[in-house]
Order: C-alpha cells, then structure tokens, then sequence
C-alpha cells in the first residue's frame, strides 16, 4: 500500500479529514523550506506536497508564480529538489507529493524521473498540466515503481471524464474549487460545493477527493470537511507567510497556521 | 506526409493538448465546432468575403527585379503579405477565428501579442464584428513595439503589460492562458500562432493556408524554393502546406539572434529540444532541468522558445529545411530590400529575405524562389534606428 493511500485509511479510521500543505523548494532557500516542513510536521500537517519550480507555471496564481521565480533565481535545479527531498526523508516518514509541470519530467524522461524520484522519497505526483489524453506513458512508468499519479479536476469537468480520469489516479484525486489559478479565491461558490459532491459520487469511495486552489482560512478548511472532502489543499497561504516571516522564526509561524487549520479537519 | 485533421491532434510525435483540466471542456467545445464549421460552405462564403473587402486578398506575387539583379542568380518573388489590412498576415487568421468565437456566441475575445501584429489584426477583427478585445503583451514588447500598443488601444482593445517571467511572447501565452482557465466559460482565446493545444495548429495553419493556395496559382510553375520565417511558424505553414505534396524545395527561417552557438537566439528547430509548453509537444529552447530558456531576436515576433508542432514534424520527417539567420544578417537584408525596390519589410519577414539573397546566388538565374513577405516594416523603424547607431558596420551599408 502507498504511504498516502494508508494516510488516508488512517485518517478514515479516526474520522478525520487530511490536510495537506503545500510550499514551494527552494523558496526563498533550502534552509528555509526544510524549516518550513518541520513547521508543517509540527503543526500536524498529514501530507506534504513540494513544488519544483517551472519557468512557465500556467496554472498558478501570482503567489506561487513570484515563489517560482525566486526559488529558480536563488538557483534551484532538480538535484537541490531531490537532496531536500532526502533530507526530509531523514528526519520524517510524512507522504511527500511532487507538483511541478510535464516538461521538468518529460526533458529526462517520465521513466527516469520517476524512477529518481521514487528513490528520493517522493510517494506521488501532481501534474497541472497533464491532461488524462497525454498521460499514456506518464502512468506507466508512475505504475512501474508504485508512484502514485493524482490528477486534477475541475468544477467543468463532464461525467464520462470523470470517470476516465479516476481510473488513471492513485493517492488522491485533486479537485480544483474554483475557475482559475491557484491562490486567488475570496469566497466559496456553490458551484464548487455541487462538484464536490459529484466528484464524490463518481469516486465512489474508492479514491479520496481532496479540493485545493484558494483555500487559506480555517473556515475554508471547516466549510469543504463539513461538505464531504477527504481532504483540503493549502498552498498560496503557506507561500505567503514564509515570504513575510525572517527565517529564524518560519517553522514556529508555520507549525501555529497549520495547527490551526488541521484543528477543522477533525 | 502530409497531415489533414491530425489523429488525436497530434503531427507525428508533436502537438497534443497538454492543459490544465479546467481547459479541457472549451477546448473540446473549440474543436467540435471548428470541425463542423471547417466544411461550412457558408462560413467559407462569409469569411472569403471578408478576406477580399475587408483584408485585401489576394495578395499579389511580386517579382523582386532590382534584388534578383542586385543578388545575381535565382528570380525572387515576394507573396506580399505586407500589403494586407494591418500590415501583416495575421488578419487572416484573426478573421477566421473571430468569426468562429462569434458563431459558438462568444463575447469576450483575449489574445497574446509578440510584436503586436496579431493583437493589432486581433482588435480590427473584433471591431468590425463587435466582439470586445483584451490583449496580452510581454512588458519588453510593449516597449519596443509601442506603435502597435496605441494602435490596439485605438481599435477599442484593452492591453495588459505582463510583467512575469521574461515579459515577452511566451510570457503573454502564459497570462492568457490564466485568464482562459478563469474566464472559461465566457471568454474565447484567438490564438495568433500555429502553436498550443490541439485544435490551434490545425485552425491556425488552415486559415493560413490561403497564403500557399495563392502562391500555388499566381505562380506559372511551381517554384524551386520557397521560404518564409519562423517563430510560432504561422506564416510558414500557412506558406508551406499546400505545397507540401510538390517538389518545391521548402525552408523555414528562424530566429538566429546573436548566433545560435550563443544563448542568444530563438532557434528551437535549429538547436533546441523535445518537450512540453503551452500545450503542445515541441521542440523548445531549455536547460538541462527542462526550464524553458531566455530567448533573444531583434525581431519581437520572433522571440519565442517554442515552435508550432506541424513545424517539428516537417523537421523530423526532413521535409522542409530549417535554417536560422542572424540579426546582423536581417540588418542587412532589411537594408538591401529598402533601398532596392523601396519596400521596407518587418524583421521577422526580413529573415526570410536574408536567407533567399544567400541561397538564390548558388541558383541559376531560370529557377525562382518565393519569399512569403509577412509584415511591413514600419512597426520596425525604430529598432533599426537604434541598431544602426550601434552597429557601425551595417551603417557604412547606408
């Protein structure tokens, strides 16, 4: 069983919701993101989802977008990722989840990035921009070392799609709450809380849902537990409050943030 | 070799539809109505129609004597592109594609713009069937390319600055794509090159096509070479497909910069990589983590890391030839065609021009080339102002 897949049997045995909190590596450094995971840990964060850095992240808000910059500027390359990665590994057995683009894996290709990844202790990976007609090979070669592959979809995304996408995910399936980029949504929709449910609905138990993009608050994380998800995805809030907090005291205000909003996940 | 409606949106190995989900169900609502318009005697009536009122096809074949007899060898006929409404052949694509949101009852019509050709052909498409424009333009090119950024503004079309990453072309694809991904619904993207997700290569290169078809009639044989420049390559496939299935040599021209055993170019075919960005597979300018490269042209329609995927395809099935020029070269070339038959072509059709005067001296004076001229140079004077002052060598040229 993959490590997130038993997270998620745990959690469902105490009835509980994941968190899962995201940073991006490298961002503003290493010191700094190793800090902040010990943060995360500390505030009891059960996934841990790092972002390498692409040069041309479509999908992401303005906080990520600045995140990617600096942390490419401040010189981070995929060996830095991966030495972070074995780092945590030393010091945690928390699931650790990838997001980054197709092109960071495809330029080695899927089969040796995932194979290196694997061996570094990343347990699955989050591909925006990987739509379910490309993923053939990308799936295989994920399936190959029992790396677990977590799709994203989306409010709009139509029944039969669903269906087809659940059947290429492993770990969790990822819900986008709103129409846009991650980090900019001021309140919930209803539409998002309608899709939730039929997301649930087609997944039928199987897979666990969990809804990111825009959620920062503890009320978020208490309003989308209360609708049904499996689990909440908070990643521009964590951005934000590492770029506002000095680097000596960034795991203190990380772990009290995060404490705060796994609290709304029991 | 030659490629339809490609299976799967895919060009060999190229192409696809590499998207965020939540793009995934316009994109499928595009390409449904696309194809059902593609065979549309109706939509082709009302659309050749504004093609020859509004734009002003056909453009005309124009044989170069002064630089065929300057350069010595080869005839050079230049398809004038340039004469078209807007100064670029970037309105037939608008046209086609504006035409298109219209139908499918869209509103809200966003563009990127390198040099600001497509978003000028955007804004003037827009204003004349009442659709409302935004358009996307890396803050280094609304700098160089200030004109056009007033010009948009007067057709009535909103322009964003983009300021993220290398604020240029491909910086202006990410943050309109953004937009798409919040506006999907409401909003239609009119993509102005032959790349992205499927179906865009396939639209674009269609309503390009009329370029080749042209050159295909106007011609009394078919020619020995054609050439045409290449960013996204828009002018180039829509120059090349219909001559595909000939036997006329066909050569692509990208964006050489300062050299392409530099950095400083923007020459994916000629020295770049497979990989993924904006939704298709291509060839890329990257580094050795995949990260996509700072790219570099004199030219600002040229400046992009990417290619579009029916290009990487011709590539690898070695039937089209794709070479790159360097801006010295343009310089030269942009020079020569001035002051020989007091045509003043854009940068990035001026990499064409270069690569016909090199070629047509190694021809016999019976064999012909033609040159897709694909924007007039005005838009340009400037940035040959400050080259000139900088560059005493091409000076001396004056």
């Amino acid at each position: 069983m993959s490590k997130i897949k038993e997270k998620f049997k745990q959690l469902k045995s105490k009835k509980e919701s994941a968190l899962i909190s995201y940073i991006m590596a490298g961002y503003p450094s290493e010191k700094a993101t190793l800090s902040a995971v010990r943060g995360l840990i500390q505030g009891g964060t059960d996934i841990i989802e790092l972002g390498f850095p692409f040069s041309d992240p479509i999908a992401d808000g303005p906080t990520i977008q600045m995140a990617s910059t600096e942390s490419l500027n401040s010189g981070t390359k995929i060996n830095n990722f991966f030495s972070i990665v074995k780092k945590i590994r030393k010091e945690s057995d928390i699931p650790l989840v990838l997001m980054t683009y197709t092109n960071i894996l495809y330029n080695q290709t899927y089969e040796k990035f995932i194979l290196r990844a694997k061996q570094a202790g990343i347990d699955g990976l989050i591909l925006p921009d990987m739509a379910i007609e490309e993923s053939k090979e990308y799936v295989k070669a994920a399936k190959k070392v029992g790396m677990d592959t977590i799709f994203l979809v989306s409010p709009n995304t139509e029944k039969d799609r669903l269906k087809q996408i659940i059947k290429s995910t492993s770990g969790f399936l990822y819900m986008v709450a709103v129409f846009g980029t991650t980090g900019v949504q001021t309140k919930i929709h209803k539409y998002t809380i309608d899709a939730l449910k039929n997301t649930k609905n087609a997944a039928k138990g199987k897979i666990p849902v969990g809804v990111g993009f825009g959620i920062s608050t503890d009320k978020d994380v208490q309003k989308y537990v209360s609708s049904g998800a499996d689990a909440v995805i908070v990643g521009s809030a964590n951005i934000k409050i590492i770029e506002n907090t000095p680097a000596g005291k960034i795991q203190t205000r990380i772990a009290t943030f995060t404490k705060k909003l796994k609290n709304k996940t029991r | 070799m030659k490629i339809g409606i490609p299976k799967d949106g895919r060009f060999g190995d190229f192409g696809g539809k590499y998207i965020p989900e939540t793009l995934a169900p316009a994109i499928e609502e595009l390409e449904r109505n696309y194809l059902k318009i593609r065979n549309d005697k109706n939509f082709k009536k009302e659309l050749g129609r504004l093609l020859i009122d509004y734009a002003g096809r056909p453009t005309p074949i124009y044989f170069a004597r002064n630089l065929t007899k300057t350069v010595g060898g080869a005839k050079i006929y230049l398809k004038r592109e340039d004469l078209l409404h807007g100064g670029a052949h970037k309105i037939n694509n608008t046209l086609g594609q504006a035409l298109l949101a219209k139908r499918m009852g869209k509103k809200r019509i966003i563009a990127e713009t390198g040099a600001g050709q497509h978003g000028v052909a955007t804004a003037m498409a827009c204003a004349s069937l009442g659709l409302k424009a935004e358009i996307y333009m890396g803050y280094v090119d609304t700098v160089r390319q200030k004109q056009n950024v007033f010009r948009m503004e007067l057709l009535g079309a909103k322009v964003h600055a983009v300021k993220s990453g290398s604020k240029t072309l491909k910086d202006a694809i990410n943050e309109a794509m953004r937009d798409w991904i919040t506006n999907v619904d409401s909003t239609y993207y009119l993509l102005g090159s032959a790349v992205g997700p499927h179906p865009y290569p396939l639209m674009v290169r269609d309503f390009q096509a009329v370029i080749g078809v042209e050159i295909k009639k106007q011609m009394k044989k078919i020619p020995n070479a054609v050439i045409a420049c290449v960013g996204g390559g828009s002018n180039a496939i829509g120059t090349f497909y219909p001559l595909i299935d000939t036997n006329a040599k066909i050569i692509g021209i990208e964006a050489g910069g300062k050299g392409v055993k530099t950095k400083l170019h923007s020459a994916p075919l000629t020295a770049g990589k497979k990989g993924v960005l904006h939704g298709m597979m291509t060839y890329l300018m990257q580094d050795k983590d995949g990260q996509i490269s700072q790219t570099h042209s004199i030219s600002a329609g040229l400046d992009y890391p990417g290619v579009g995927p029916e290009h990487a395809y011709l590539k690898d099935e070695n039937r089209v030839e794709y070479k790159a020029v360097t801006d010295d070269e343009v310089i030269d070339a942009f020079l020569i065609l001035t002051r020989t038959e007091g045509i003043i072509p854009a940068l990035e059709s001026a990499h064409a021009i270069a690569h016909a005067i090199k070629i047509s001296k190694k021809m016999k004076k019976t064999e012909s080339i033609v040159v897709t001229l694909s924007g007039r140079g005005d838009k340009d004077i400037d940035i040959v102002k400050e080259y000139l002052s900088k560059n005493v060598k091409n000076k001396r040229k004056i």
